[in-house]
Order: structure tokens, then sequence, then C-alpha cells
């Protein structure tokens, strides 16, 4: 066989066998999002968004597990999100090159890798135990805990991609580095960080574990964060879990919505993202 | 462009005594003593890596960002050694400005490109700022290309637009010297006449440093050039004389391309 056409064939079957992985992979991904729009669409009704969670048997909604999501995922990202940008510039701009920035940065990743599970634990111990009782501020915190390490990975991450040299064009105005940063950096990088905060927010909107130890659920309304709260995972938790078909109909509407809120999420963090002009 | 009489009534302006310059342990400046003269243009050439770049560096201290990097021996700047304890780093680099290789707009419009170093060392009003960015655009010549457009984003003009909004930014601040490291080696050849042409206009008001890489460019807008190689600088004088008649066989070598 000649050598231009053991090429060709070889070219042929690399590129066969590396859409094969493709097909592959999003076989399974279109079979989940058809099977969780399926069985979500028909589960959906205006009960839903006014009605509180049911005994099984009768009618209800998911109102407010939906709102306690709401409140949970909002508090913790507007917790989270300062404390993980300034730990990112801290890292980025300032020690980074030191025994601490570097330590500090290493640890991060291992945080980031962390089981959601251990940080509902630890949460646990150190508040729930100590205080008696489950309660939302506590879901909040472990929620927080997550959002912190893909916070400061993102804005770590996007600020070193900012080039020296338009770090150097700034200074060389004369210009102090607070400003240097707060200026022209972090702007530089505004996309991307805020790309990192909303996949931090997608993260934790589907997170279990760690509310189990400390949010609870609650199957009835409360907006107050010292008592037990419902999220949308832990009701959908609940309820696939137990033998009422009613309840398992309204689990599969919770998994649509955050389905739904996550790819919502995803396709508004890649719009963010997309460079507007670049030569 | 040049002056007839190029050594006619100079005033000194930076004046390098005994530097030396150091990364980490490497010796990349080995005592350099330069003279720089006011509303002229000086030239740096030589081979890549012989530490014109760095030598343009210190004049701002830039290398201050770097750990890593210090400098030794005095360097004056209108008589007061920069490298001592106690100088106002913002304000030095407020009266010397520089611009890059690439260019580096930031992230902003072009009017507060313009704006942002101005904002840093003075009070203007509203009126007075828009009359110091259109100043500076002119003097850069590119106001008559974005006049219509100030709002947009820096980002969004070609690469030779770009590297004169560095110069109008710089030029902005009002400072005495510009500093220029490479300005045209990431430009296409009509961008970079116009660069040439801009750079024999505001010798008449800045005092200009210039890092090349092209020996015609030198010959072309310096008046003065220094020849460098491995850290020592060979020779200093009149481009002209540098460049018809050099003194060392070794500044020759480089200059009819015998090497380099």
């Amino acid at each position: 066989m000649d050598l231009k056409l053991r090429r060709k064939l070889l070219n042929y079957f690399a590129l066969a066998m590396s859409m094969l992985a493709v097909v592959f992979g999003l076989f399974w991904l279109f079979w989940i999002l058809l099977n969780v729009f399926h069985l979500g669409v028909t589960a959906l009704g205006p009960d839903l968004f006014t009605k509180m969670t049911p005994p099984p048997g009768s009618s209800g909604g998911l109102l407010n597990a939906i709102a306690g999501s709401l409140i949970q995922v909002g508090l913790a990202t507007l917790i989270g999100t300062p404390f993980g940008v300034l730990a990112g510039v801290y890292l980025a701009e300032y020690g980074g090159h030191t025994w601490l920035g570097r330590t500090t940065l290493f640890i991060n990743d291992i945080l980031l890798s962390a089981p959601s599970i251990v940080i509902g634990l630890f949460v646990y111990a150190v508040y729930v135990a100590q205080v008696g009782h489950f309660s939302a501020i506590a879901g909040v915190y472990a929620l927080a805990l997550l959002v912190i390490p893909v916070v400061i990975r993102t804005t770590e991450n996007m600020l070193v991609l900012v080039p020296d040299s338009l770090r150097e064009a700034v200074f060389a105005l004369g210009t102090p580095k607070w400003k240097v940063v707060t200026k022209v950096t972090l702007r530089a990088s505004l996309a991307g960080i805020v790309t990192g905060i909303l996949l931090a927010v997608a993260r934790i909107a589907g997170e279990t574990a760690p509310l189990l130890f400390t949010a609870l659920s609650n199957q009835f309304w409360t907006l107050d964060l010292n008592k037990p709260m419902a999220t949308l995972p832990v009701t959908i938790f609940k309820f696939a879990m137990s033998p009422f078909a009613d309840w398992q109909r309204m689990a599969w509407a919770g998994v649509f919505l955050i389905t739904l809120g996550v790819l919502g999420l995803n396709i508004l963090a890649r719009v963010l993202f997309r460079p507007k002009h670049r030569n | 462009m040049k002056n007839d009489s190029p050594t006619a009534a100079l005033t000194t302006q930076i004046s390098f005594k005994g530097l030396n310059f150091f990364y980490g342990k490497y010796h990349a400046l080995k005592n350099i003593n330069l003279d720089i003269y006011r509303t002229q243009v000086t030239a740096f050439i030589g081979p890549s890596g012989c530490g014109k770049s760095t030598l343009l560096r210190t004049i701002n201290r830039m290398y201050d960002l770097y750990p890593e990097q210090r400098a030794e021996g005095e360097l004056l700047f209108n008589s007061l050694n920069i490298l001592g304890k106690g100088v106002d780093i913002n304000h030095l680099r407020a009266r010397i400005g520089m611009v890059f290789q690439k260019p580096t707009p930031f992230p902003m419009s072009i009017y507060d490109n313009i704006a942002f170093g101005v904002n840093l060392h003075e009070r203007l009003t509203r009126a007075d700022l828009d009359d110091r960015v259109e100043w500076a655009l002119k003097k850069a010549a590119l106001w008559d290309e974005v006049k219509g457009k100030l709002k947009q984003s820096g980002m969004s003009l070609s690469g030779g637009q770009q590297q004169r909004l560095c110069i109008a930014r710089g030029i902005a601040v009002k400072p005495e010297v510009l500093l220029l490291d490479e300005p045209t080696s990431a430009l296409d050849p009509i961008s970079t006449m116009r660069i040439e042409e801009l750079i024999g206009e505001l010798k008449n008001e800045f005092t200009i440093v210039i890092v090349t890489h092209n020996m015609q460019q030198a010959a072309r807008i310096s008046d003065f050039t220094a020849y460098m190689y491995l850290g020592e600088l060979i020779e200093f004088g009149v481009t002209d004389q540098i460049f018809i008649k050099p003194l060392k066989k070794q500044t020759e070598d480089y200059i009819t391309g015998r090497f380099g």
C-alpha cells in the first residue's frame, strides 16, 4: 500500500473514531434532556408556582421550594462573591508568587474539588450542632463555602490572563497599584469573572448534599432564615424517593425547572464571555 | 526633519553615570555612561539581548514592578538621581511617558483612554478635560480619524491607530520625556511612516528616546544614536556620524550588516 493512501485511510479512521466518541457522549446528554423535558413539561401547571408542597394525595405546587432555592442561592452568592473576588485579586496581583499565595491557591484547589457533602457536614458540625436546629442560614453558609473557591479560581485565572504589557502600560502613566487593579485589570477581565460567578451559581443551584444537613427542608412557606427552609434539590430528592405518583411527577417538574435555570445561566455566561472585538 | 547642527545649544536632560543593571544574578547592563539631550531624538540600537530595552526601562523605573530586578549607579533626570530613595515613582512616570512595542489600549472608550492618565495627576473641569483630550489626539495625528467616535472602545481601532492612541495617552499627561520601546515593530509600513512623521513633530516639545531594531529607522528619525552590545555601550554620538563614519570597527560591522 503506498504511503499516501495509508495516510488517507488512517486519517479517515481517526476522524470516524472521534466522531463516534462525540455521538456517544451527546447521545446520553440528549436522552437525559429529552427525558427531563418530556416528564417535566407534562407535570407543569399554574399550581406549581402558586401552591406549597402538598402532603401525598392532595394537590399542591413547589412555590416554597422555588422561593427557598432563590433565597438561599442568592444569599450564598452575595456572601461568597466578594470573598472570592477579593481573594482572587490578592492571588493574581499581590501574593501569587509568595509562599502564602502559592499555598492558598493549592488549598483552594483542594476545596474546589472537595465533595459537597463534606462542606455540608462541616457546617453541620460548627453551626447547626451548636445552635441546635436546622436553618436556612446554615444552608446559605454551606452554599457560600462552595461558591468561594470557584470564584477565587476564575478571578485569579482571568486576572493572570491579562497581559503584563497592559499592566506595564498602566503603571507607565504613573498609576498607583490599587487603581491599576480596579480601573484596568479587573475591568479587562470582568466578563470572565462574571462568567465564573454565574457558573458557581449554576453549581450550587443543583446541590443537594450540603443542604440535607443544614437547611433540611420545610413543607410550608417560610422566609425566616432561622427555620428550616425548602429548596428545589432537597424537595426533588424527597419526592423522587417517595412511593407516591403525584410527588414523583412534581419531582420531575422540579428537575425540569433546575435544568432550565442552569442551562439559562450557562448560555448567559457564554454570551457574556463572547469577545466583543478582538484583533 | 533633523536639526541642521544637532550639537548647537544642547542641554542634558537625562544622564546615566556608571549604571549597572541586574536581572537576579545576571549582569545585564555594565557601567553605562550616557547623556540624553533635551528635545532631541536619541535612538538605542544593537542586536537582540544587548540591553537596549533594559536601558530604556530604567529611565521610568519600569523594572520596579519586578522584585528580582535592580539598578545600581546614578541616573540623573534634570540633575536629580531618580534611582535614589524617596523618589515619587508615580510623579516621575507622569513626567516620563512610555509607549510599548505592542499597542496597549485600555479596555475603555477612546476618550477615557486619554483622560485616564490626566485624571491621575490633575483635577480638570469637564471642559478643560475635553480640550486636553482633543489636544493630545491632535498632537498624535489621530483626531480626524476618531473625533466622531470618542465614546467607542479603544480596542476597536486598527493597530496603527491604537499605537497613536497610546502615544496620545502618553503626551496627554504633558511629560517632558517620551520613551518609545520599538513602537513600530508590530505595525505595517504605512502606519510606521505615520509614527515616524509624528516623532519628527513631537521632538519639538518632548525629549524622545527610542529603541529600535530597524537601523534605517534610527538613521531617519534620530539625532543621536547609541550602539549597544552585550550590555555595554559601545559607541554614542550624532546619528550621521555613527552611520557614516563610526569610530569603532564593531559599530561599523553592525551598521553595515556584517553581523548582528
